[in-house]
């Protein structure tokens, strides 16, 4: 899933410092089950920016929704008869959403009320982990499914370089060496020959050099 | 005298820390408990949550305070721990709308220890009084 986290209170309370009816939205997505912003979290901010304004004698109107995505234009329908109503909307989805939601109404003032920080996974509770880089061009058959690009410091396809000491990357001892993971798994696999192998250049151009993406499922499209 | 500031305070405790002398109809069944404390019992301090914290203070509570069971003897085995890091992350909201974290705290006892909680209680009201009214109230 895409995670994310609330950007800090100060760059929101300023962002959001000239509107006086301000809708925050949420998200039922992944940044709900990564608590940064669902309906809890919508809730928590609406009080964080009520109180702000309270103190400072700032008047504020705040509604508070969530949609079920915001990186479908099915609900985002759902604030068509009403956003007209908000002098800003401040989105608590991933950058997906407040790009959808731009894009989908062009007259109103959209916000990011987070930090969008990685595809990637929860290690436990409150522990989020970067696991994917989305370079377009999976090659975790090669690699005993763990990923170099992700989830080495220095996303090296060749092996590990002269900082892994220890099974632990010279960035932060905290960082496991993904190459001795990577060497670890298919030693255990008996797949150490998959090393050996010559592979062509990866091509970056499916990845975020070729400009945005897109793919078009015509099976799907209608 | 009307001027004279009385804070107004809300109490999370955990049912099961004091549950033989709490009745939420009659505080005042308590034996000096100060007056504008008012009681909202919970199944644990641990299901105490962030949003219930800081909409009473939002609606002009001067200060809340979360009562729970000594860690060890939790119920629920980490509730007491739980309500720990809620009324952490809500101080360093106030803090950051500068507005004086000491406004929320919590505490620990052992079960049905009145004295200590009213003890707990006489505490945050002399705090309270010290930090003076809210600056959210009447607002």
């Amino acid at each position: 899933m895409i995670i994310a986290e609330r950007k800090p209170i100060k760059e929101i309370l300023s962002l959001t410092n000239s509107a006086r009816r301000i809708l925050i939205l949420g998200c039922k997505g992944c940044v709900t089950v990564c608590s940064a912003g669902g309906e809890r979290e919508v809730k928590i901010l609406g009080c964080i920016i009520r109180m702000y304004r309270k103190k400072n004698g700032k008047p504020v109107e705040i509604t508070e929704r969530t949609l079920v995505r915001q990186c479908d234009p099915e609900y985002l329908d759902q604030l068509f008869d009403s956003i007209d109503q908000f002098d800003a909307v401040l989105s608590m989805a991933c950058g997906v959403g407040v790009n959808f939601l731009a894009d989908k109404y062009p007259a109103t003032v959209c916000l990011p009320a987070l930090n969008t920080k990685f595809m990637g996974g929860s290690e436990a509770q409150g522990i989020w982990t970067e696991r994917c880089a989305g370079c377009g061009d999976c090659i975790l058959g090669l690699t005993g499914g763990v990923c170099p690009i992700a989830r080495c410091s220095k996303g090296l396809f060749n092996g590990p370089c002269g900082g892994s000491v220890n099974g632990k990357c010279e960035v932060n001892p905290d960082i496991p060496c993904i190459w001795q993971i990577i060497y670890d798994r298919l030693k255990l696999l008996n797949q150490l020959d998959k090393l050996d192998e010559i592979l062509p250049v990866k091509d970056w151009s499916v990845s975020s050099h070729g400009g945005p993406r897109k793919i078009v499922r015509e099976d799907l499209t209608i | 005298m009307s001027n004279v500031f009385k804070p107004e305070i809300i109490v999370f405790c955990c049912r099961y820390a004091v549950y033989n002398f709490v009745d939420d109809l009659d505080r005042s069944a308590i034996s000096g408990f100060p007056e504008g404390v008012k009681i909202e019992q919970i199944s644990c301090s641990g299901r105490v949550d962030v949003v219930r914290l800081l909409e009473a203070l939002e609606t002009g509570a001067d200060g809340v305070y979360v009562v729970g069971c000594r860690e060890e003897t939790c119920h629920n085995v980490v509730g007491s721990y739980r309500a720990k890091k809620r009324t952490d992350y809500v101080k360093k909201v106030l803090s950051q709308l500068s507005i004086e974290p000491e406004r929320v705290e919590t505490f620990v006892m052992s079960r049905g220890d009145e004295a200590k909680f009213v003890e707990m209680a006489k505490e945050m009201v002399g705090k309270l009084n010290t930090l003076g009214p809210s600056p959210l109230r009447g607002k």
